[in-house]
């Protein structure tokens, strides 16, 4: 792969690692999400991302936002960080935006984000948010690299800065698409020739680890009962089965 | 079948053991189909307390908020509605609130934190019908003694301002009194009180 | 007398209770030497049981609406899932219980069957037994298909949207025949509804009703054992009762306590360690809520009807018509249930048979696996290929058997009484199958 010389504000440095995609729609290789459903702190921040950006024109109507209790916050918190003023505490995330609107304005009904990380996988999202770039061709102006065509703008943009997709021929003849920061924004820079990314990369890991846990939140919770419940089959109510059954069976020759 | 001893001791043992860590596995799968009865978040959502503005209330006006599904009283009386209450005490079956129908903030002449609003539910203790605000004095259906009060349709029962309950009514007890505190001079939270 | 017994005598003048729970339960006789495979036909009750329990309690707080929650994407139905994951107290362990308990029980009754495959468990005098079982494996694949569109997910409805349109493939009704079973003209709110009942209510009854005759046909001949013996032609001279045979209770009450918490410690992994187990128990395309002006771009039913789906799938147009594939598709199920007669061989279990039945068995067995792996994937002209030669040997299984099963007796004639179990023998056989599976499997997967 040769990187392309460009003009001064282009700095080609691999910006989102390589998404794969070869030409005859094979793999698609995804980067892993850092995902830790058990860092609240994180979480946190995601849900106050959710809250603040995502809920102007999305639902989330299975959650409601005394849940986020699970994730370490009180209801004073909530009211005060996350709460819009005509919502109760014991409301679903219902969306600000009128339905008839988002039609109008983007062509296409927001979907309900409740359960998106367990549709889209937490991989996928982490690629979703930090993937879109500038494309002129669309009504929007952007584009993303792993949802073509996506009626959603670049809400973030500010944060992150622009991307511009690049396109390499590689020499067995695939096409290898790559983004590169083309415009920082307040949480990205270029320095020395090369894209820092870090601090927007982070929110994005927050707000993706945010939505894993609203797909489901009480998988934490799931696990710290499994494993108590496989304890005790496991090392009770096995042991005393099986030797109830071989103390029987002794009588059968 | 076998020509060892059976030990009916061990056997007794393990099929009790077994019997008893096995009744602890099928509570425990009981439990999460025991739970789902309880009212789930959505109907504690739908339950939670209710904020009320009476800053507009005026003397003598009543209005009807919703909590849990039923109908609270929020009853401003006018001072001589108050001055009123005192005379009634050897008509009424429960003058003094004995029987549990209202918070101890409220059990006293008024049945309320600040005397002149009423916070009541609207529902008949006898079987359920909301009785309607009757202020007025003396009117024909009611006869000359009535000075005001609540009055239930469907079998009769009286209550009055205070939302306490007349001797020989069908219905047995005061109007129940909600618990609920005052957040500032002119807003309420109906449904708690710490 | 103590009170019990008089109470019991009391009952039992007007009810044969003491002589049900003693002619199935404490005096009958099953033979002594069942093996691992034995165990998955209480597992299936068990989780019947499981299944009937855990859907009541879904039924409490589920609602069969497609319509739309103003302002979102959601039907009142996927909603309703939802609200018993999150809001309901207990009922994300409700709803994966459920939906583990629908995979496992199509593993447990696919193994179960393989049990009767092995050891000839249908043949005369247990052909009722196999058929009213045959009759509970069709209920089960309609109860599975039914509820698999209640959460009203993208896989839920396209899954649904084929596999009906398969019936408009029927010459002349088909068409009409698809709108009757659908309620309206695509899968909708009408479907969903009558799905729900029948699901809910009537499938369940008949399974019940199916079940207690699988049993009752089972008791009234006897159990089938490893060995293919039967246990009643030596009995003892005073006491009549089967040499060879033990009392279900306590022996293998005790035995199926222990395969019943082996199960439970499975099925506690997967419902609380991976409820999704990869994709293949939920489907991550089914938390899209439905969307009738979408398809996604790969639909595949769920793991379990993959090697019908394959065959389905592998069979070409012709003359105009697909409906050869929905025969075929058809044809597979239904061949099951004429192995009493398709198989003409003396003996009845594997252990006593010829190398013929041996080798085709296993070509059945990979032929199942290959296409159940298959059947999950987006088909390719390669894949459709294999495909095509695995549904052969899937169809040459059943019709050549009254051909290759006719004078096939093995090496070792069949005993009189039963045998001890022989660890080498287990060793050998679970190490052959693992090694053919895993072989199939990975070929199947690399295609």
């Amino acid at each position: 792969m040769r990187k392309p010389i460009r003009h001064l504000l282009a700095i080609a440095a691999l910006l989102v690692p390589l998404l794969a995609m070869a030409e005859e729609g094979g793999a698609t290789l995804l980067p892993k999400a850092p995902i830790d459903i058990q860092d609240t702190e994180s979480l946190q921040r995601g849900a106050q991302i959710f809250t603040n950006y995502c809920l102007s024109c999305h639902s989330a109507i299975a959650m409601r936002y005394n849940r986020l209790a699970d994730i370490g916050l009180s209801e004073q918190q909530i009211k005060e960080n996350l709460l819009s003023a005509t919502d109760k505490v014991g409301d679903p995330m219902h969306v600000a935006m009128d339905a008839k609107d988002a039609k109008r304005w983007l062509g296409n009904n927001p979907p309900d984000l409740s359960v998106e990380a367990r549709a889209r996988g937490a991989d996928w999202l982490y690629a979703y948010l930090r993937g879109f770039y500038r494309d002129s061709s669309r009504p929007t102006g952007w584009n993303n690299i792993v949802f073509d065509k996506v009626a959603m703008p670049h809400v973030l943009w500010a944060w992150q800065g622009e991307q511009a997709l690049q396109t390499t021929r590689n020499e067995d003849g695939t096409v290898s698409h790559q983004l590169v920061l083309v415009k920082p924004g307040s949480m990205t820079r270029i320095e020395n020739g090369r894209a820092n990314t870090l601090e927007f990369d982070q929110r994005m890991a927050d707000l993706t680890n945010y939505l894993v846990y609203m797909g489901e939140p009480a998988q934490v919770r799931r696990l710290q009962i499994g494993y108590g419940v496989l304890m005790f089959l496991g090392l009770l109510l096995l042991p005393l089965a099986y030797f109830l059954k071989k103390e029987f069976w002794r009588d059968v020759h | 079948m076998s020509d060892e001893q059976v030990d009916n001791g061990r056997r007794r043992f393990l099929t009790v053991a077994t019997s008893a860590v096995g009744g602890v596995a099928v509570a425990g799968m009981a439990a999460p189909f025991v739970m789902s009865f309880f009212p789930s978040e959505r109907a504690l959502a739908a339950g939670a307390p209710v904020e009320v503005d009476v800053g507009k209330l005026e003397s003598g006006q009543m209005i009807t908020v919703e909590w849990r599904g039923k109908p609270v009283w929020l009853l401003s009386r006018t001072p001589q509605q108050l001055k009123n209450l005192a005379s009634l005490d050897d008509r009424l079956e429960d003058p003094a609130s004995a029987v549990d129908q209202q918070p101890d903030y409220c059990r006293n002449a008024y049945r309320a934190i600040k005397p002149p609003l009423l916070v009541a539910i609207g529902i008949c203790t006898h079987l359920g019908c909301s009785p309607t605000y009757r202020p007025d004095v003396a009117p024909a259906d009611l006869g000359p003694d009535w000075i005001g009060g609540f009055y239930c349709p469907c079998h009769g029962s009286k209550y009055d301002l205070a939302a306490r309950v007349y001797k020989s009514m069908p219905a047995p007890k005061n109007l129940e009194i909600p618990p609920h505190k005052y957040l500032t001079d002119t807003r309420l939270l109906i449904g708690d009180d710490k | 007398m103590s009170k019990g017994v008089k109470l019991l005598n009391w009952i039992d003048a007007r009810f044969p209770l003491t002589s049900t729970i003693k002619s199935h339960i404490t005096e009958y006789y099953a033979p002594k030497n069942f093996n691992f495979w034995y165990f998955f036909g209480s597992l299936a009750l068990l989780v019947l049981v499981l299944q009937l329990v855990t859907g009541i309690f879904l039924t409490m707080n589920y609602l069969p609406d497609a319509t739309l929650i103003p302002g979102t994407n959601m039907s009142a139905a996927f909603a309703s899932v939802e609200y018993i994951m999150r809001d309901v107290h207990g009922g994300w362990i409700i709803r994966y219980m459920h939906s583990t308990g629908a995979s496992m029980f199509f593993v447990v009754v696919y193994l179960h069957m393989f049990r009767g495959l092995i050891y000839g468990s249908y043949k005369q005098p247990r052909e009722l037994v196999w058929i009213f079982g045959m009759l509970i494996f069709l209920c089960l694949m309609a109860e599975a298909f039914m509820g698999y569109l209640l959460p009203w997910g993208q896989m839920s409805f396209w899954g649904a949207q084929v596999i009906i349109n398969l019936f408009s493939s029927i010459p002349v009704i088909g068409p009409d025949l698809s709108v009757f079973i659908r309620g309206d003209y695509v899968v909708s709110g009408a479907t969903l509804n009558r799905f729900f009942a029948l699901h809910v209510i009537a499938v369940p009854l008949v399974l019940l009703a199916l079940v207690a005759a699988h049993l009752l046909a089972l008791h009234e001949v006897g159990s089938n054992n490893p060995d293919g013996v039967e246990i009643k032609a030596n009995k003892d001279p005073l006491t009549h009762l089967p040499l060879d045979g033990i009392p279900f209770h306590p022996y293998y009450t005790v035995k199926d306590i222990l395969g019943a918490v082996v199960f439970l410690i499975v099925f506690a992994v997967i419902v609380f360690f991976t409820p999704e187990v990869g994709g293949y128990f939920l489907e991550a395309n089914n938390f899209f809520p439905a969307d009738p002006l979408k398809t996604p771009p790969h639909i595949a039913p769920v793991w379990y009807f993959t090697p019908y789906y394959a065959i389905l799938r592998a069979v070409p147009s012709f003359a105009g018509t697909q409906v050869w594939g929905v025969l075929a598709m058809g044809g597979a199920v239904v061949l099951l249930a004429f192995l009493p007669w398709l198989d003409r061989s003396p003996v009845k279990s594997i252990r006593y048979r010829g190398p013929r039945f041996k080798i085709m068995l296993t070509l059945f067995i990979i032929a199942f696996f290959g296409l159940g792996i298959l059947g999950v994937k987006p088909p390719t002209a390669a894949r459709t290929l294999v495909s095509q030669i695995l549904s052969v040997v899937y169809f040459a299984f059943f019709i050549g058997m009254p051909f290759y099963t006719r004078n096939d007796v093995g090496r070792v004639p069949v005993p009189e009484r039963v045998t001890e179990s022989n660890g080498r023998r287990k060793l050998i056989f679970v190490v052959l199958w693992l090694v053919l599976i895993a072989a199939a499997s990975l070929f199947a997967m690399t295609i």
